[in-house]
């Protein structure tokens, strides 16, 4: 089995977030880059189906050469080899069609991704993969099992779960339950620096859509604290100030 | 500019998120006046379907065929795009529901749409440009997003806009496109809710309680002061990584992330990542036994004492409230 994890580079979950140029642009000073933590579930899918040589990873990123680190990451946790595709990010479209025209050239039975990218929260580009190619896609699973090409995927519904059956070739966007994360021991880390990581231009791709800018939320007033022995208090509160219950 | 709105359905049912999706687009098609055409797939009934002009839909979509019954994301997504083409309308909205998550760039792509994903608010329309608030870094911020594309569609986030009432009647068309063209590779094999218990995503009220509770057997008051309140309960990560409650009930920067009108946090300490998930909900409380804790810095109303004193009182009190 071929499988194909699109990786995306984000700030790390504790990252304080600010912007700069006029509120127009991501304060990157100071911020640690991780692998997205939902394209880190997927990875650790991906290397649980490939064990025991049942199959090959690829691991992808659009991005610029400063991503390198976080794809060697990727490759310490089990990946087989790398492809970037040397371009910044622009929005969905351009991404989902570079990774789009790299899996068209390389028949895969698996894509996977993570549900969502923390830092853009678009939960669009496995969607629009799956669209270019032509094959089904499954956003938001909770649970993939895979038996030859017979694939069976739990995904989150409100209030519940719907299990669907489907065939490979498929796009999947991976959210917690799927796989134990793996992390890189230390032939992992050893073996990452040698892997390929091959490095393609992109295609032209035209956007349909740009961040005009960006703001924080208003921090909220202080707390009124109420005393524990007065809980009656607190739905007055409730009731009579918040008017929420 | 005429606007299409996907409404979804469980059994038959419009959820809640419908009539936002409906109300929201009823608002837009005002602005820039025009008419609202809703698009409705399954089995839905027909006082159902015309139900939907009370929130200002003038016609209904119905495509209404036994192989649809159940959600197919390709051949939903199909169908949608090609209501759009032939309604002639230039702006979809649909809800970034879990099904709209997946739907939505599907339908995008088919069509060289823009998606605002998430979207907050209504949106600023000037000629053939669209822009719109939506949240990014996991509700640390909001990006305000321009879509530039001929089409546009927007995911509207649960619970970001209030249904609204504007009383009009809407006529119920058939839409029948051509089934077998589509695909049907993804089928649902089973369907698993909980029908007792209120969806998180939709809640207007969630009870919330991390590692403070000490293990699983003590979810019991939790549960009892969201069935009070007719809230839906959630819980930290570390909450659901140690499998004292489903990951379904995970919130923050990467679980789900909520925005009810009232968000309850017992024994959670206030991670930022926690935070991330929850901190658009309109009114926050916070029980922690410290008073340091980093939740209380966000929060509209503490208590700082032991949850196991606490929680069975406020449940008491809201009883008394409530003449439960
Ligand atoms: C990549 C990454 C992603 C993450 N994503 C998320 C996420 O999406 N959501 C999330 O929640 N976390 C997330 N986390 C974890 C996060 O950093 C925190 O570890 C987590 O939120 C802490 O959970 P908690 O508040 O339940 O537990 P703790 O931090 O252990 O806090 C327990 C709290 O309970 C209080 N307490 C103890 N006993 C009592 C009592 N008897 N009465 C009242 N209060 C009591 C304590 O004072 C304390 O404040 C993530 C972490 C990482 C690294």
């Amino acid at each position: 089995m071929k499988i194909l994890v699109c990786i995306s580079n984000v700030p790390d979950t504790t990252s304080k977030i600010t912007f700069t140029n006029d509120n127009t642009a991501f304060n990157t000073a100071g911020v640690q880059f991780i692998i997205n933590p939902y394209d880190e579930i997927a990875l650790s899918k991906a290397v649980e189906l490939a064990e025991g040589g049942k199959g090959t990873v690829t691991v992808i990123n659009v991005g610029d050469a400063s991503t390198d680190a976080t794809i060697r990451k990727a490759l310490a946790i089990g990946a087989d080899n790398a492809v970037r595709i040397n371009a910044v990010p622009r929005d969905a479209w351009f991404v989902a069609n570079q990774i789009a025209q790299y899996a068209k050239d390389n028949a895969f039975d698996l894509i996977l991704t993570g549900r969502e990218s923390i830092d853009y929260n678009g939960a669009q580009v496995g969607a629009i993969v799956g669209e270019l190619l032509n094959i089904p896609s499954v956003s938001i699973a909770k649970k993939v099992d895979i038996a030859g090409d017979a694939v069976t995927v739990e995904r989150e519904i409100e209030g519940g779960k719907e299990v669907l059956t489907a065939k490979l070739p498929i796009v999947i966007g991976t959210a917690e339950g799927v796989a134990e994360p793996k992390i890189p021991n230390m032939r992992g880390i050893m073996s990452a620096r040698t892997k390929p990581l091959d490095v393609l231009e992109p295609s032209t791709i035209d956007v349909l859509e740009h961040i005009v800018s960006y703001e924080t939320p208003a921090p909220r007033g202080t707390v009124k604290l109420v005393d524990a022995s007065e809980v009656e208090k607190l739905v007055s509160l409730l009731h009579d100030e918040a008017k929420v219950i | 500019m005429s606007i299409l709105v996907y409404v979804e359905n469980t059994d038959g049912k419009f959820k809640k998120s419908a009539f936002e999706v409906v109300s929201y687009a009823k608002s837009i098609a005002d602005n820039i006046q025009t008419d609202l055409v809703a698009i409705s797939i399954g089995n839905v009934a027909e006082d159902e379907l015309a139900g939907l002009g009370k929130y200002g839909a003038s016609k209904v979509l119905n495509v209404d065929n036994e192989r649809l019954a159940s959600f197919v994301n390709q051949a939903y997504a199909s169908i949608i795009a090609e209501a759009v083409k032939s309604t002639g309308a230039k702006l979809l909205v649909l809800s970034n529901s879990f099904s709209g998550k997946g739907l939505a760039p599907r339908i995008a792509a088919k069509l060289e749409a823009g998606l605002a994903d998430g979207a907050l608010e209504l949106p600023t329309i000037n000629g053939d440009k669209l822009t719109v608030k939506k949240t990014a870094f996991s509700n640390k911020a909001f990006a305000t997003l321009e879509l530039t594309s001929a089409t546009k569609v927007i995911a509207l986030s649960p619970n970001a806009y209030e249904t609204k009432e504007v009383g009009g009647t809407a006529t119920v068309e058939t839409f029948a496109p051509n089934i077998d063209q589509l695909d049907f590779t993804t089928l649902v094999k089973e369907i698993v809710r909980a029908t007792d218990k209120i969806s998180l995503p939709e809640a207007e009220i969630v009870v919330s309680a991390g590692r403070g509770l000490k293990g699983p057997e003590n979810w019991g008051m939790i549960e009892e002061l969201a069935d009070v309140l007719g809230a839906a309960t959630a819980c930290s990560k570390p909450v659901s990584d140690a499998g004292w409650r489903p990951h379904s009930e995970h919130v923050g920067q990467t679980g789900i992330v909520v925005s009810p009108n009232l968000y309850i946090a017992i024994g959670i300490s206030g991670a930022i990542q926690h935070l991330a998930g929850v901190s658009s909900s309109k009114t926050i409380v916070v029980i922690n036994k410290d008073p340091e804790a980093p939740f209380f810095k966000v929060a509209d109303y503490g208590i700082v004492g032991d949850a196991f004193d606490v929680v069975p009182k406020l449940t008491q009190a809201l009883k008394a409230y409530k003449g439960i």
